[in-house]
C-alpha cells in the first residue's frame, strides 16, 4: 500500500482546519409525496470519519446526492466549510474541497486510468478549458501517477477503464475521489462487491488517509464501517435515527433490533 | 471508444519515439499522393472531386467532434458553414454590388468566422440543455429556421436567389479559385483542421468533453462545469465548419439558401456516419464516399438506362446498408477487417494454428 504519495501530496494542502466541514439544517428531498430524506441536521467536523448506517431505502444515497448537489433540497440548508452551498451546482462544491464517490462505478470507459485521475485532478485545478496539450513533465501528471500508485494501480495505469476488474474500478473510484486537495470525501459503499482481500486492502487505504481528510461512508459491512469510522449516524425511514461513536451504536438495543434483526441479549 | 486507439502507449521502449517514428508508413505515403496528386488527377479531379471531399470533410469533422467526442450529434453545422459564406460575401465582394461592401480580405475573412462562430454557439447554447434525439430535433429546427430567414431575407442574404461572383481574394499573385492552387488551398486547410481535432481531443479541454460525453454527472462531481463545456466544444467546431464554409461558397462561387436547405444539413449527418463518427478521418472518408457517388452515381445509373437523378437512391441505399451491418461506419468495418486478420494470424487462437 504506498499511501506515502497521498500523504505527501496532502502536506501540499496545509494545515489541518478547524471548525465543521459539513452542517446539515433541516434537509428535506421530496420525490413528489415521497421523502426520499426529512429533516436531517447533521453536523461533520474537520477530519471528521463518519459512518452513516441503514437499511436500504433509509435515504442514505440521497443524503450524499443533496450534499454533493446531484440533487437540490426540497427545503433545509447545506454549509460546507461554513460556507452555505445549498444552492450550489455540483462543480462549485466539489472545488470547495468535496469528493464522492459512487455506489455503481461512474468512470469513463473510453479512457485509460491516467487519463481518469488526470480529468479528477483537472477538474479542481486550473487550465480546463485548454487547449494546450499537457506535458509528461507537468506536476499535474506527477500527481496522476502518484494516485495512481497510491491504490495499487500502476500497472494498469495505460489500460482503459472498460478493460478493468470490478474491484480495480472500485479502486480507481477512490483515487478519483482523492484528487486534487480533498478536505470531505463521501464514500457511498465502497466495499460493496469487493473480495475479503480487496476489503482490507479498502480498509487500509481508508484509515491511512491523512488527518484532515474527512470522510462520511455508507457501509453495509458494519465489520468495515465500524473499522474506518469515529463516529456513526443510523438512519431509517429517512431520519436521523441515532448517533454515537461505532461501539455505542453496536451495543444499542434498538439498533440491533433494527439493523440486525434481533434484540440486544 | 473514440479514442480507445490513440490512449494505449507503449510503456516498454527505451527512449520516446520522435515525432516523424510516431507516424504510421500509411500516413507518409497517403501524404505523399495527396501532395503530387496534381501531377497525375485532371483539373475536373482536383477541383471538383478533392476540393469539394475537403471542403465537405471540414464541415463533417466539426460535427464529428461534437459527436464522436461530445456526444452531442448537432445538425447545425452546415448553416453555421453557411453563415460563414454569407458574410464573405456580405462583407466581402459579390455579383450584387448593392448589398456587398467590398471590405478588404483581412478584415471580412476574420468577422466571418466570428459571426458564424457566434452562431453556432448561440445555437450550442440552446442545444446542450437537451440531449440526444432532442438535440437533433432543436438544432434541425434551428437549420430549417435558418434556410427559410435567408430564403425570404432579401435586404441582408438577397432572399432566394443569394450571392453570386463570390471568389477567393488574388493573394501573392495566385488565382485560388485555378484547380491546382484551390486543390492546395483546401488540402492545407482540411489538414490543419484534422490535426487541430487530433491535438485538441487529447488536451485538458478534449479530454474533458469526452469525460463530458461517457458521464456528464461524475464530470459535474470532478469539479466541471458540464454546461459551459458543452458549450466550448460548439464554439471549436463552428470555428472549423465556418472556415469550411467560406471555402464552400469561394468553390461554386456563389451562396443561396439551398446551401444550407435541409438536404445539404442532413448529408453532413450521412457523411459523417459513412465514415464513421468515432474519428477524425472519418469525416474526410465520408466525404470523399459521397462526393464520388454524388459526381459518379449519375453516369453509372445513366450507362444501367436509369434517370441520373437517381443517384440518391444510391447514396440512400448505400448508407442504410453501411448502417445495417457497419453502424460506426468505414472506419469501423476496417477496424473489424483488422481485428479479424490479427486474431487469424495468432498462433494460439487463429486459423493458423495447429
Amino acid at each position: 500500500m504506498n499511501v506515502a504519495a497521498i500523504s505527501s501530496h496532502a502536506d501540499r494542502i496545509g494545515s489541518v482546519s478547524s471548525g465543521n466541514a459539513l452542517e446539515l439544517r433541516g434537509v428535506t428531498k421530496l420525490f413528489g409525496a415521497l421523502a426520499a430524506i426529512s429533516d436531517i441536521t447533521l453536523t461533520v467536523r474537520s477530519g471528521e470519519r463518519r459512518a452513516v448506517l441503514g437499511s436500504n431505502g433509509a435515504g442514505k444515497t440521497t443524503l450524499f446526492n443533496c450534499v454533493t448537489g446531484d440533487f437540490f433540497p426540497t427545503s433545509g440548508t447545506i454549509r460546507l466549510f461554513g460556507e452555505d452551498v445549498t444552492h450550489f451546482p455540483a462543480y462549485e462544491r466539489i472545488r470547495r474541497g468535496l469528493r464522492r464517490t459512487y455506489q455503481i462505478s461512474l468512470l469513463f470507459g473510453g479512457l485509460t486510468v491516467s487519463d481518469n485521475v488526470y480529468l479528477a485532478c483537472r477538474g479542481v485545478s486550473r487550465g480546463r478549458f485548454s487547449l494546450l496539450r499537457t506535458r509528461r513533465t507537468d506536476p499535474l501528471r506527477r500527481r496522476v501517477e502518484e494516485l495512481v500508485d497510491a491504490v495499487n494501480l500502476t500497472t494498469a495505469s495505460d489500460m482503459l477503464v472498460s478493460e478493468l476488474s470490478y474491484g480495480q474500478q472500485r479502486q480507481l473510484e477512490i483515487a478519483l475521489a482523492l484528487a486534487g486537495a480533498p478536505r470531505l470525501i463521501l464514500f457511498d459503499e465502497p466495499a460493496a462487491g469487493l473480495s475479503p482481500t480487496e476489503r482490507s486492502e479498502l480498509i487500509s487505504i481508508l484509515t491511512s488517509l491523512p488527518g484532515h481528510i474527512g470522510y462520511v461512508i455508507i457501509e453495509h459491512d458494519m465489520d468495515v464501517a465500524l473499522r474506518v469510522a469515529e463516529s456513526v449516524t443510523m438512519m431509517h425511514n429517512g431520519r436521523v435515527f441515532k448517533e454515537g461513536t461505532p461501539q455505542e451504536i453496536e451495543d444499542d438495543p434498538e439498533v440491533q433490533a433494527l439493523y440486525l434483526g434481533h434484540g440486544g441479549d | 471508444m473514440a479514442i480507445a486507439d490513440d490512449t494505449h502507449r507503449s510503456i516498454t521502449t527505451d527512449r520516446a519515439p520522435s515525432w516523424h517514428e510516431r507516424i504510421p508508413a500509411a500516413w507518409w505515403v497517403l501524404g505523399a499522393i495527396l501532395l503530387f496528386m496534381p501531377v497525375v488527377a485532371n483539373d475536373f479531379i482536383l477541383f471538383q472531386v478533392f476540393g469539394w471531399t475537403f471542403i465537405l470533410g471540414m464541415i463533417a469533422l466539426s460535427l464529428m467532434f461534437l459527436a464522436g467526442y461530445g456526444g452531442m450529434v448537432s445538425l447545425i453545422q452546415m448553416s453555421v458553414a453557411a453563415m460563414a459564406g454569407y458574410m464573405v460575401a456580405i462583407f466581402g465582394t459579390s455579383g450584387i454590388a448593392e448589398i456587398s461592401m467590398n471590405l478588404p480580405w483581412w478584415f471580412y475573412l476574420p468577422l466571418a468566422v466570428l459571426i458564424a462562430t457566434i452562431f453556432g454557439t448561440l445555437v450550442g447554447a440552446l442545444a446542450v440543455r437537451t440531449e440526444g434525439i432532442y438535440t437533433i430535433m432543436i438544432t434541425l429546427a434551428i437549420a430549417s429556421a435558418f434556410f427559410y430567414f435567408t430564403r425570404q431575407n432579401y435586404g441582408i442574404f438577397n432572399g432566394y436567389t443569394g450571392f453570386n461572383l463570390v471568389v477567393p481574394p488574388q493573394l501573392f499573385g495566385v488565382d485560388w479559385r485555378q484547380p491546382v492552387p484551390f486543390y492546395y488551398l483546401t488540402l492545407g486547410c482540411a489538414v490543419l483542421a484534422y490535426l487541430a481535432v487530433q491535438y485538441v481531443s487529447r488536451s485538458p479541454f478534449g479530454l474533458a468533453l469526452q469525460g463530458v460525453r461517457d458521464n456528464p454527472r461524475r464530470m459535474g462531481a470532478l469539479g466541471f462545469n458540464v454546461v459551459a463545456h458543452r458549450i466550448a466544444a460548439y464554439a471549436f467546431a463552428s470555428v472549423i465548419a465556418a472556415a469550411g464554409g467560406i471555402l464552400l461558397v469561394w468553390q461554386n462561387a456563389q451562396i443561396a439558401p439551398g446551401t444550407a436547405g435541409i438536404g445539404a444539413v442532413i448529408d453532413i449527418l450521412v457523411i459523417a456516419v459513412i465514415g464513421g463518427i468515432g474519428k477524425p478521418i472519418g469525416a474526410f472518408i465520408g466525404a470523399l464516399i459521397y462526393v464520388l457517388l454524388s459526381t459518379f452515381a449519375p453516369d453509372l445509373l445513366m450507362s444501367l438506362g436509369l434517370s441520373g437523378e437517381r443517384f440518391n437512391l444510391i447514396i440512400g441505399l448505400g448508407f442504410l446498408a453501411l448502417v445495417f451491418w457497419s453502424p460506426d461506419g468505414v472506419l469501423g468495418m476496417w477496424d473489424r477487417y483488422q481485428a479479424r486478420r490479427l486474431k487469424r494470424a495468432d498462433p494460439l487462437i487463429g486459423g493458423d494454428a495447429p
